[in-house]
């Protein structure tokens, strides 16, 4: 069985508690095991890397070193923003006066020796298909989907190492084993309008409008998503983009895993629909019950 | 039109950019790839290539003073597609840094949110999302900003009335003191 050290993010304890839940759940009916970070810290987000790169390294580090105290070399985390900046600052920390700098900070050194990736990246590399194919018992059929991966987590491509930078297809793929109806998605790796929403919205309105816009033109009954600040900008401010931009969405915008663990016959509760904020009974309506064995 | 003074340009600027950013900024060849692909161009008051010009004429007051490197999303589109491989958005966030240095505030809500998160990291360990939006709010004035949202936010738990603090916060809030007499050269 897969072991992986686990990071959840501030914002799975909160904002996007059923990421995290889904997340959990679908890991453990695939045989991946997440053991959690027993006292990680938040990773610094956006804000500490436009402060200072070595404030920001500092924030991740202290979290790989406890990677390393536990003894384990792999990392995962849902969030491509603490994604991002976990990765960022090993990267940089390849450089041994970065290295240094960021270590006079912490009160345990980091040896940088942890490999952190997407959960999604464990799951594409590590979990064969025909497995997970197997274990469907509810397939999507009957639904179409927009996948969107948000603009971090394949970019830069020398960072972040996994799929591709400009037609990302892990969440595609994966949807399409489940057997939904996977619609082309001409903006996956466009920027939402990342952390504007509070200092100003109106960046946040623009940008994710154009987005449902796309979704909508594609034809798609919903949007999938893998970051919990695209889901939140997208699905949250969806009243607000309609407001500004004088326009009609009610696109609902699904977290990846919970898609997966409907498809894999997941207790309810532990995928959390009803944290959505534009409902998406209608979208899940249109996946066909599966025929009864005769 | 705005015109610049070559004779003006600030060397010391140009190489403190350079030895910061780890990029050699004369590469850039104005080939307007970056600026093409950035999504934020529509709320700048110069584009991404634009920076780079200045940057590369040593434009400092310019640079320090404008809007887009508080607006910049780090979304690594510039830096994904540039030909000349310069890790522009890397550039971008070394300007915002130099600017918080000397004072410039040039788009203060973007400011006081990411000081507000970062009081909320290092006070709790993680962020806790309502206090940093109180105190946003507080010191930005902005009392109403996603008063809207409340009922949905609320009505679907979203947001927990009380902080995830941590063992470690104490840790945390080391590499803050820390970081804070170090200075810029932490």
């Amino acid at each position: 069985m897969l072991k992986v050290a686990y990071y959840p993010g501030c914002s799975g304890q909160g904002t996007s508690l059923e990421y995290d839940t889904s997340t959990r759940a679908v890991c453990k009916a695939l045989d991946v095991e997440l053991v959690d970070i027993p006292d990680w810290s938040c990773c610094g987000s956006s804000p500490a890397h436009t402060v200072n790169h070595v404030l920001s390294a500092a924030l991740s580090a202290r979290n790989l070193a406890q990677v390393e105290t536990m003894g384990m070399t792999k990392a995962a985390t849902p969030c491509p923003s603490c994604l991002t900046n976990l990765r960022t600052a090993a990267h940089k920390m390849d450089d041994p006066e970065f290295k240094d700098k960021v270590n006079a900070l912490l009160d345990v050194p980091c040896r940088n020796a942890v490999d952190t990736q997407s959960v999604l990246q464990v799951l594409a590399e590590n979990v064969d298909p025909e497995l997970i194919k197997g274990k469907v018992v509810k397939p999507l059929t009957g639904i179409k989907i927009a996948c969107y991966y948000g603009c971090i987590m394949n970019r830069p491509p020398e960072v972040m190492r996994f799929d591709h930078h400009e037609n990302p297809m892990a969440m595609d793929n994966l949807m399409a084993l489940l057997g939904a109806e996977v619609v082309p998605f001409p903006l996956k790796v466009e920027c939402c309008g990342a952390s504007y929403g509070i200092p100003r919205g109106d960046i946040v309105h623009r940008l994710s409008g154009k987005l449902l816009d796309a979704g909508r033109d594609v034809g798609a009954d919903a949007i999938v998503t893998a970051c919990p600040l695209c889901q939140m900008n997208l699905d949250l401010r969806q009243g607000q983009i309609n407001d500004a931009l004088r326009e009609n969405f009610r696109i609902p915008v699904f977290y990846y895993t919970q898609l997966l663990g409907y498809a894999l016959g997941i207790d309810r509760a532990e995928l959390g629909f009803e944290k959505l904020c534009v409902d998406p009974r209608l979208a899940l309506g249109r996946i066909k019950q599966p025929q009864q064995a005769m | 039109m705005q015109i610049f003074n070559l004779a003006d340009a600030d060397q010391g600027f140009i190489d403190e950019v350079e030895a910061r950013s780890h990029q050699n900024v004369k590469t850039c060849y104005q080939c307007g790839n970056c600026t093409a692909g950035c999504p934020y161009t529509f709320v700048y008051d110069y584009s991404v290539s634009q920076i780079m010009r200045l940057v590369q004429t040593g434009q400092k007051d310019a640079v320090l003073k404008c809007r887009s490197i508080w607006l910049c999303g780090s979304c690594q589109s510039c830096t994904t597609r540039c030909p000349n491989k310069i890790d522009v958005a890397q550039v971008m966030d070394v300007c915002r840094h130099m600017a918080r240095e000397e004072g410039y505030a040039t788009e203060r809500s973007v400011k006081i949110f990411a000081d507000s998160f970062l009081e909320s990291v290092e006070r709790h360990g993680r962020a806790y999302e309502l206090g940093l939006m109180a105190s946003y709010m507080t010191r930005s004035g902005r009392v109403f900003t996603d008063v809207d949202l409340a009922p949905q936010v609320l009505m679907r738990g979203k947001l927990p009335f009380k902080p995830h603090p941590i063992q470690g916060r104490e840790q945390v809030t080391r590499i803050f003191e820390r970081f804070r007499k170090g200075g810029k050269n932490a």
